[in-house]
């Protein structure tokens, strides 16, 4: 009995130790593979010169409401490339995604291209093979967003607002303002049935709101705040946390809490406000006349269609870049969302006629209130490297909720 | 031709019996090769891989890690309070939800392994297992909209002039209890079956009360699958991370890895290793009270 007991013992050892060797050894091959990605890294920078047949499918990464039959199954019986879309709700879902190598093209976000170039996750796109891509509006067209040292790294998809919905019976006078989320006074009329969107982009929201409420701070740009500014926002978020009913990431999620009257102010998008107009709950947003926006301006996304820099199936994402531009399907898809399309030709085919008047989408100055969403950096721009990074901000979103 | 080869086949299957024949530990590794080789490299290779990267760092744009030497992961979660409380929050809640769920699981293993008949004790078996058999989201949002303002729950207490307790940390003690009640039920109705009925009757006839007998009898008989069970429903209940994300605005650990994993892996595989060692803290635990000694 002793002698076994020594003798598993010495095994148990021996497996400890062995695991040890297999960890370090790991480690080692981490540090070599990384090296050989970042000299591949270098030639990848060749963008496609021709297009190809199709590879008979392709694989994206979406918006909720950005891909949908309507216009994903006339694509696949046009161009023989069968859709398969996964749904994400954050732009971290999304950088994530991607980094899984499974994907071809993803719809990305302001707050994703950058991290998606720096990570060389994506690969430049040559616009000469994209027709469409010529009438795209000037102003979406070698954004910082989408081009990064002169090189193309996408195809504009549509921009729009965050939206300020609340439900109609319960929030009364229409608010105008972002008040109702933000000032203590007024939004703890609504203690426990506010909806907040639950990434830390959401900060920029708070910045944005202090630029108009605060503007000693000097706030110029929600997503470029020093660590005065940066804390600023922080602290108005958590004496928002006090009043916050829920934090919601997937649409499914703010719909179920709009619909069963958990929440009833909050922050939203175009897909979720549709949704719930049709399920014939009470909701109301920002009217038309005011450009859907309460009075500060409002948080938003610029959308770009990006190439994964390992696509398997690049002729297809070739072919799915150029139709969702296309007049008609661009069209089709800004009203079904309730975005601004990208395609300047789009405008003529909404069914809606006053649709691009609306959604000021022929309008550059309109979108100067609206923030697209970006990634924060330490360099922002004065030369010195004192503003919060993205790192920072998702710590902090932690320690807000709590 | 073809008799040559199989005749050749045959002399080669010979030889590797040859081989193994009389060599008990080659046989044994040949045999175990497979299966051990895939949990050393698949499972705790992975998990090897991770406690290293807790001591890298990352470029904050990309998100790529970068392979140096750092104990700053670590500072900052021990540092920071928010993440002190997340984890305090996560223990606290696994705890409740693993006595919650042996106080309710007790009375029904007993009354299945010794009280039932043959049918109902085969009705209750499924009536446990068939949840397992739906996702487990879809349980978690049906608890989402029994919990919802205008939900189930809270029509049916309206009459008497009450309200359920809506969405936070009550809903999520109440759901996670929900979902890992039969890993606990399980185990401890298998530990009961085991026990001979005479025990009881003997313990009765030396004049013991029906709680001294549970007490001195059954309770120390079935503490090891009791253990067995609260190892399920603890561990389960500290690494979810959707329950507190859909029927609260409460962070767990894995929240928070969640919300790192994408820009901050090595801060990610830092927290990751906090359920681990808890979980470690904790089989030392039960082996102090001697869970383990008459498995």
């Amino acid at each position: 009995m002793r002698r076994r007991d020594a003798n598993s013992a010495r095994t148990a050892w021996l497996v400890v130790a062995g695991l040890v060797v297999f960890m370090l050894v790991l480690a080692g091959c981490g540090g070599g593979d990384d090296e050989t990605t970042a000299g591949g890294g270098g030639g990848s920078s060749e963008e496609l010169q021709k297009l190809g047949k199709g590879e008979g499918e392709v694989s994206l990464i979406s918006w909720a409401g950005y891909v949908e039959p309507g216009w994903s199954k006339p694509f696949e019986q046009k161009t023989d490339c069968k859709v398969n879309n996964k749904e994400a709700g954050t732009s971290d879902e999304m950088v994530e995604l991607m980094k899984s190598g499974q994907y071809d093209g993803v719809s990305a976000s302001g707050n994703a291209t950058a991290r998606l170039v720096a990570a060389d996750l994506v690969a430049p796109v040559n616009v000469d093979l994209v027709p469409n891509y010529e009438t795209v509006f000037a102003d979406l067209k070698d954004q910082p967003y989408n081009t990064f040292d002169g090189v193309n790294y996408g195809i504009p998809h549509g921009r729009g607002a965050n939206l300020l919905m609340w439900n109609s019976d319960e929030v009364k006078p229409a608010p105008d303002s972002w008040d109702v989320m933000f000032d203590p006074k007024v939004a703890a009329k609504y203690k426990g049935k506010i909806s907040v969107y639950d990434e830390s982009s959401y900060i920029a929201d708070a910045a944005l709101y202090l630029m108009t409420h605060q503007p000693d701070l000097g706030i110029e740009n929600p997503y470029e705040l020093n660590e005065e500014q940066f804390n600023a926002a922080i602290d108005l978020l958590k004496e928002q946390q006090e009043n916050v009913g829920e934090y919601w990431s997937e649409a499914a999620k703010q719909i179920s809490a709009f619909a069963g009257g958990d929440v009833t102010v909050g922050t939203t998008w175009q897909y979720q406000y549709f949704a719930l107009k049709e399920e014939g709950v009470p909701v109301a947003a920002s009217p038309a006349s005011q450009g859907f926006l309460p009075k500060e301006g409002a948080t938003g996304w610029s959308d770009t269609w990006m190439l994964a820099k390992d696509a398997k199936h690049p002729n297809c994402m070739y072919e799915w870049m150029n139709w969702i531009i296309e007049p008609k399907v661009n069209a089709e898809v800004a009203e079904w969302f309730g975005e601004a399309p990208a395609q300047e030709l789009a405008c003529n085919e909404t069914e809606n006629k006053k649709f691009c008047a609306e959604y000021h989408a022929e309008d550059p100055q309109f979108w100067e209130r609206v923030y697209y969403w970006e990634t924060p950096l330490a360099d922002c721009g004065n030369g010195e490297e004192d503003c919060m990074d993205y790192n920072d901000w998702v710590k902090a979103w932690t320690t807000i909720k709590g | 031709m073809a008799s040559e080869a199989v005749a050749e086949r045959r002399s080669a299957g010979h030889r590797l019996a040859d081989l193994f024949h009389g060599r008990e530990r080659l046989q044994v590794g040949a045999l175990l090769a497979g299966p051990v080789g895939w949990l050393v490299i698949g499972y705790l290779g992975s998990l090897a891989l991770l406690l290293v990267a807790a001591f890298w760092s990352v470029d904050p744009l990309s998100g790529l890690t970068e392979k140096s030497f750092t104990l700053e992961n670590f500072e900052s979660l021990f540092n920071e309070p928010v993440y002190r409380d997340i984890i305090w929050r996560t223990v606290r809640t696994a705890l409740l939800v693993t006595v919650t769920d042996a106080v309710i699981a007790f009375p029904i293993a007993f009354y299945m392994a010794k009280l039932a008949s043959r049918r109902g004790k085969a009705l209750l078996v499924v009536a446990i297992l068939l949840p397992l058999w739906s996702s487990y989201l879809v349980k978690v949002y049906a608890w989402r909209t029994l919990l919802s303002a205008n939900g189930a729950i809270n029509w049916a207490l309206d009459p008497i002039g009450l309200s359920g307790p809506g969405y936070g940390t009550t809903a999520v003690w109440l759901v996670m209890s929900y979902l890992w009640l039969p890993y606990m039920i399980l185990p401890i109705y298998a530990g009961l079956e085991r026990i001979p009925n005479s025990l009881i009757s003997a313990s009765e006839d030396l004049g013991a009360s029906p709680f001294t007998t549970f007490r001195r009898v059954l309770l120390p008989l079935t503490f090891p699958a009791v253990v067995a069970g609260s190892i399920f429903t603890f561990s389960l209940t500290l690494g979810d991370y959707i329950t507190p994300r859909l029927v609260s605005n409460d962070q767990f650990i894995g929240n928070v890895i969640f919300s790192n994993i994408a820009n901050n892996q090595p801060f990610a595989a830092a927290l990751a290793l906090v359920p681990i060692v808890v979980m470690i803290a904790y089989l030392l635990v039960a082996r102090k009270l001697g869970a383990f000694e008459h498995v």
